[in-house]
């Protein structure tokens, strides 16, 4: 039991960073029907970014925002310069500028910051706490606060601010919120900018706990797209739970049939879930118009 | 206008006096070496771009076909005793069959899926031949038995750029000639619109299947020639950067230009060997050329030339 505990504890905490990460997908998903491959980069730069500053002397809670806005502009930046130039463009083009983005970023921070792991100072202390014979790292409880309060934020800024519901109106139809008139590429920027939010985020909150280093967008990358895939494509609530599905599966994988293969499991899940499940656990079926 | 007038015939007979004529002026072995590597990308690149440029769609796992490949030849050579040739062929099947298994359900939904689905298939492939240590040697690679055909062993770069030349003449020939056919109209179709395609009695699936089976089989092929040329195979051949270095190639050269898979498979392998001084810079140069070639010349080099070219002609 004490086991099974220890792995739905590390199994949660992962799966809230690939619920973040997975609802930067959505959240971009739903503004331009872009699958951003740059997402898990904004992870790296995140994590890279926040401890890069503390080692040039910044403190923690000065160097954690600065890092955050930093990425929200490589987010902004991205997406005026390589995806607005690109519009009208057939979705296998947009796949390869993202990708190229991830690239291009992960091979800058390469040279930036070389390819040493980084390892950051848990937010506070490293003492783990004991339940059921299970250890609980603080660091774990400040990923599951971060991740809650930033889902709450977004609940409240789709529900609430009007500028979260003009977002919302472009997902359900953006041609009728043209009309109704929501600027669509301001809705587009601020969609880029809110994951770059999301991503770095996850980077630093997971940073104290595996490591960080230029490469480490790729892995958490492509999971939080399984993540928002398993959920349902853009649907930030399902991203959320995919992500929390996927880290729990990995870490009992992990635990009980095989660490090895602990990387597999995601993607396994992915193609189960196109074969059998093609709209995800929350998605709605569509129907496409000709 | 027989065949080898047009452009495309005439193109293959360009292509094959420049194999013909390129060891004439090669200085040693490396260009060999490098030449051969251009080859071998340029077949999976080909392939490739059947599927992107033609069919619309994205592969982010043709590196792991190509691992697949090289290591599925590789271990029936050395563990089972099967003769190269047909350990090969064999590789080639079981590919063949993987892709279609995991094609047939994909293909029918549309847009990013398959990008999804053969991302997830390469990465699981590339984590199954890192963790199998017994059967491939895990991250360390394996050593390949050498090649052999009725006695007869291809030794030396020279004689493996005479096959592989060779291997990639017929590639390209095959690919002309499918893109021509009923079958490669039928994709030119599909990738104009999908649903017209099937109204005109395209059975659409079906067509994007069979090329994305039949791109898997090439870069297979590849992988395995690869495996028996370079003698030692590592997991790094299945990864997903390599995929996407694949794709890359495709994009820089051109979609739907059987001879821009080409170009862009021989302008990225030969980057990285002239700017060993920037191999630092390798990987962001590579981000930026795919970013600039999608915004600024979304056809790729040899489509955006050969308009150029025709346009100042007439």
């Amino acid at each position: 039991m004490a086991d099974f505990l220890q792995f739905l504890f590390s199994g949660i905490t992962v799966g809230a960073t690939y619920a973040l990460v997975g609802l930067g997908f959505a959240i971009i998903y739903n503004a331009s029907h872009v699958i951003n491959f740059a997402q898990g980069e904004f992870v790296m730069l995140g994590g890279m970014g926040s401890v890069f500053l503390v080692d040039i002397g910044l403190p923690l809670p000065a160097a954690i925002p600065l890092a955050v806005i930093a990425t929200m502009a490589v987010g902004v930046a991205l997406e005026k310069m390589a995806i607005e130039p690109a519009r009208n463009a057939s979705v296998v083009s947009l796949i390869i500028i993202t990708i190229g983005a991830s690239i291009f970023l992960r091979g800058s921070a390469e040279v930036a910051w070389g390819r040493n792991f980084h390892s950051m100072a848990p937010f506070t202390g490293s003492a783990p706490i004991d339940i059921g014979g299970a250890a609980l790292l603080p660091q774990s409880l400040w990923v599951l606060g971060g991740a809650i309060l930033a889902v709450l934020a977004l609940k409240y800024f789709f529900g609430r601010t009007r500028t979260g519901k003009a977002m919302q109106a472009s997902a359900f139809n953006a041609y009728a919120a043209r009309l109704v008139g929501i600027d669509q590429r301001f809705v587009l920027l601020l969609s880029f900018a809110l994951s770059g939010l999301f991503g770095a985020v996850a980077g630093i909150l997971i940073a104290p706990i595996s490591l960080t280093y230029s490469g480490v967008g790729v892995m958490l990358g492509l999971k939080g797209f399984c993540a928002a895939i398993l959920g349902g494509m853009g649907n930030p609530f399902g991203a959320i739970m995919g992500g929390l599905l996927l880290g729990v599966s990995e870490a009992i994988t992990a635990g009980y049939i095989s660490s090895a293969y602990k990387d597999a499991v995601a993607f396994l899940i992915i193609l189960l879930v196109l074969f059998f499940l093609p709209s995800g656990l929350f998605g709605k079926r569509r129907t496409e118009r000709v | 206008m027989s065949f080898w007038q047009s452009p495309r015939g005439g193109g293959l007979v360009a292509l094959a006096v420049i194999i013909g004529l390129l060891p004439l002026v090669f200085p040693n072995n490396y260009f060999f070496n490098v030449a051969i590597l251009i080859g071998l990308n340029g077949i999976v690149c080909i392939g490739l771009n059947l599927l992107i440029g033609y069919a619309g769609q994205i592969s982010l796992g043709h590196a792991g076909f190509f691992g697949l490949g090289a290591y599925v030849a590789a271990i029936l050579t050395s563990n089972h005793g099967i003769p190269p040739l047909g350990a090969m062929l064999l590789a080639a099947l079981l590919v063949g069959i993987l892709a279609f298994v995991v094609a047939r359900p994909i293909m029918r939904l549309k847009g990013h899926y398959l990008a999804m689905g053969t991302l997830g298939l390469g990465i699981i492939i590339a984590i199954i031949l890192n963790q199998e240590v017994e059967l491939t040697g895990g991250p360390d690679g394996m050593p390949v038995d050498s090649f052999s055909l009725l006695g007869w062993q291809p030794y030396g770069d020279r004689v493996w750029y005479w096959i592989v030349g060779g291997l990639l003449l017929a590639t390209v020939w095959l690919a002309l000639n499918l893109i021509d056919s009923p079958v490669g109209r039928a994709l030119r179709a599909l990738h104009g619109s999908e649903v017209a395609a099937a109204a005109a009695g395209i059975n659409v699936v079906r067509f994007k299947v069979k090329i994305f089976v039949s791109s898997a089989i090439l870069a297979s092929l590849a992988g395995s020639i690869f495996a028996f040329y370079i003698g030692f195979i590592t997991p790094g051949e299945a990864n997903f950067f390599h995929s996407l270095e694949l794709v890359a190639m495709v994009v820089l050269g051109g979609l739907a230009s059987i001879y821009g898979a080409l170009v862009g498979a021989a302008i990225l392998t030969i980057l990285p060997q002239v700017l060993t001084v920037f191999h630092d810079y390798e990987m962001m140069m590579l981000g930026a050329i795919m970013m600039a070639v999608m915004i600024f010349m979304r056809r790729g080099l040899v489509p955006t030339l050969a308009r150029l070219l025709r346009r100042r002609g007439s």
